[in-house]
């Protein structure tokens, strides 16, 4: 091992038109740089502008890399392009060091500052993003109905053997959340109205109520959500990780078309299981009220199943089930979407992921809405 | 496979400006590739050469310029029929949930009609000729680097294409491998004339198979030197390619 370290010590001189000149003894290294270091660069920036002239070398006994970094970073910062801080007196180990270490000029001594945008600058920009957002949003749209239009003209072009299992995993493997998660709200809905229905004597029409927002919005949203938290995250994470090992890349160096061989399949497969499920929903959801109409209400399971046809029209079944084809296309095309335009590594695929839920389930409701209206003037 | 044009020139490169967001990265490039020639791109670390493989393919629009493949443009690309060759990324980039014979089975699958057992067939042979038979039911997680590497190869072979492009197949193999390698390509060069444009940083590589280089450089945007990479070895006057070919490092 070496002999103990020698501290750093500075000295100040000064020299002729007020100018400075620093002294330094000791070791310059990692180890003694973490304790004198700053106040050495205490010291010269303290100094006005330019008034520092020379930083002497002479005993410096050792200097290593990390000390002829901050050695050359403090030069840099010190110097003006009239009066550059000259290094002098450096033992020729040192001056090796420091010749290892040096820039060709001194300002690429000095690591580049993160960009700090002026705030102005920052909203000019996201509002730009915007419009290019809503651009990219329709460019991507125009290129599937390319892709949809390809591959009725070639069906084969389809990556159709993929479909099965896209169906299993965000359909059968869905099921049991599905029932679950619908006959609570079935049950909670009905439980919350039954009070209110029971004061007006008019506890029958919980059939009534629970049928038609069942069937018109609550199966088709609730499972509109569900879906797009497992498979619409699991499409733009599948399809981040693949663009960013450029697995994306070598799919179209195969001549092979990333939206027929990823996002249609996933379309299809979404689109054909979501009604299904939302169907599945709409029936254990009004198990779940006709539940709640037994226990709190005293009504008969019949008495509550006849009502409850009664209150159902097909047109109500229908408008559910067409919502809730077009959730799944949204979901698909806007979780895919996400994932194919994914950058930036695995911090990347996780932005996709989170902002393609996000956007998904303001969809949602947004398209919800939407639909809803165009029903209720067919109404 | 279409038949080269009469003047032998297999990619014909003009004006060619490519960059990412509008920014140049290499500016006015023009080159040709030769039929039946190893052609190879050098330069120093983020010159911009896989950027300019990914311009070649097709993978990426330029800025401005022309780049024909067999007389035939590539931009826009042509949609819906098989690419006149075989590509192999810097990373590999196989398909993770693919075993590396359905890696190599995808275009075969997709591009020819053969019966899947013949597929399969062709799809092991190519892996044997990168040296990996007996791996072909593993997953892309499954092997080493560099096997991932040859498994790429073995991919962009499927097809049987007269042009290959490799960006530096031979990182990260051992010595003897790389040569194997070389051995490899020399063979389906010489055998098969299959045109290769090659991206390595292997001097010896370069010597031993290239045919003709250009070379790349950053701070010029654009080709500082072409020709025959051992005429330019020796002949060369410019201190950077002298460095390059002779190993020195800048201010040397
Ligand atoms: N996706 C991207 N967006 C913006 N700039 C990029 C992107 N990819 C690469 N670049 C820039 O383009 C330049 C060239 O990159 P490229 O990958 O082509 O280098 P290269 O010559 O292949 O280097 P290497 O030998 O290290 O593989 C780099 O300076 C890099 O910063
Ligand atoms: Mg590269």
């Amino acid at each position: 091992m070496r002999a103990a370290v020698t501290a750093l010590h500075l000295e100040t001189r000064d020299v002729a038109d007020g100018g400075v000149e620093f002294l330094l003894r000791g070791e310059l290294t990692l180890a003694t740089a973490q304790t004198a270091w700053p106040k050495v660069v205490q010291r010269a920036t303290d100094l006005p502008e330019g008034a520092l002239r020379r930083i002497d070398l002479t005993s410096v006994e050792r200097l290593d890399g990390a000390g002829a970094a901050a050695l050359l970073a403090l030069r840099a910062r010190t110097s003006t392009p009239a009066r550059p801080v000259e290094l002098a007196g450096a033992r020729p180990e040192a001056l090796q060091m420091l010749q290892l270490y040096g820039c060709p000029s001194q300002h690429q001594c000095l690591k580049g500052e993160p960009q700090q945008m002026p705030i102005l600058e920052q909203v000019g920009r996201e509002v730009l993003g915007l419009r290019a957002g809503f651009v990219e949003i329709v460019d991507a749209l125009g290129q599937l109905c390319v892709a949809i239009a390809r591959a009725v003209r070639r069906p084969g072009s389809v990556a159709w053997r993929d479909v099965p299992q896209l169906m299993e995993r965000a359909g059968a493997d869905a099921v049991p959340i599905i029932l679950l998660i619908n006959f609570l709200v079935g049950f909670i809905i009905a439980l919350q109205s039954a009070d209110q229905l029971r004061q007006f004597g008019a506890s029958i029409f919980l059939a009534d109520l629970m049928g038609i927002s069942l069937t018109r919005e609550l199966a088709g949203l609730m499972t509109a959500i569900i879906v797009a938290g497992r498979s619409g995250a699991a499409y733009a994470a599948e399809l981040g990780t693949m663009r960013v090992n450029e697995e994306i890349d070598a799919l179209r160096s195969l001549g092979l078309d990333p939206l027929r061989q990823l996002v249609l399949p996933r379309v299809v497969a979404l689109t054909a299981v979501v009604p299904l499920l939302t169907f599945l929903a709409m029936v254990i959801g009004a198990l779940g009220g006709m539940l709640v109409a037994v226990t709190s209400l005293d009504l008969t399971p019949t008495m509550f199943a006849t009502r409850l046809q009664a209150a159902i029209r097909p047109l109500d079944v229908v408008e559910g089930l067409t919502k809730s084809g077009v959730f799944a296309a949204a979901i698909t095309f806007i979780s895919c979407h996400r994932g194919l335009t994914t950058r930036g590594g695995a911090a990347g695929v996780g932005r996709s992921t989170t902002g393609a839920v996000v956007t998904i389930l303001f969809h949602l409701i947004a398209l919800d809405a939407v639909m809803s209206t165009l029903f209720n003037l067919l109404r | 496979m279409q038949p080269a044009p009469q003047d032998g020139v297999k990619i014909r490169v003009r004006g060619l400006t490519i960059g990412y967001g509008g920014v140049p990265i290499l500016r006015d490039l023009d080159f040709d590739v030769h039929s039946r020639g190893i052609f190879v791109i050098l330069g120093g670390s983020g010159c911009g050469k896989s950027t300019l493989l990914r311009h070649l393919t097709g993978l990426q629009t330029p800025i401005a310029g022309s780049i024909e493949i067999a007389g035939v443009t590539r931009f826009p690309p042509p949609v819906d029929e098989p690419p006149p060759f075989g590509v192999s990324f810097q990373t590999g980039a196989l398909f993770g949930s693919r075993t590396l014979l359905e890696n190599v089975a995808l275009p075969l699958q997709k591009w020819t009609g053969l019966p899947a057992p013949d597929i399969d067939n062709v799809a092991f042979a190519r892996l044997r000729l990168v040296g990996l038979g007996g791996f072909e039911n593993h997953l892309p997680a499954e092997i080493s680097g560099g096997m991932r590497k040859r498994a790429s190869i073995a991919r962009a072979l499927a097809l049987e294409p007269d042009l290959l492009f490799l960006d530096e197949p031979s990182a990260g193999l051992d010595p003897i491998t790389s040569v194997e390698l070389d051995d490899l390509l020399t063979t389906l060069n010489r055998s098969l004339g299959v045109t290769i444009v090659l991206v390595t940083h292997e001097l010896e590589s370069i010597f031993r198979i290239g045919t003709d280089c250009i070379m790349l450089d950053r701070d010029a945007l654009g080709i500082i030197a072409r020709g025959d990479p051992r005429e330019l070895r020796t002949d060369s006057s410019d201190p950077r390619v002298h460095r390059f070919f002779n190993r020195l490092p800048a201010g040397a």
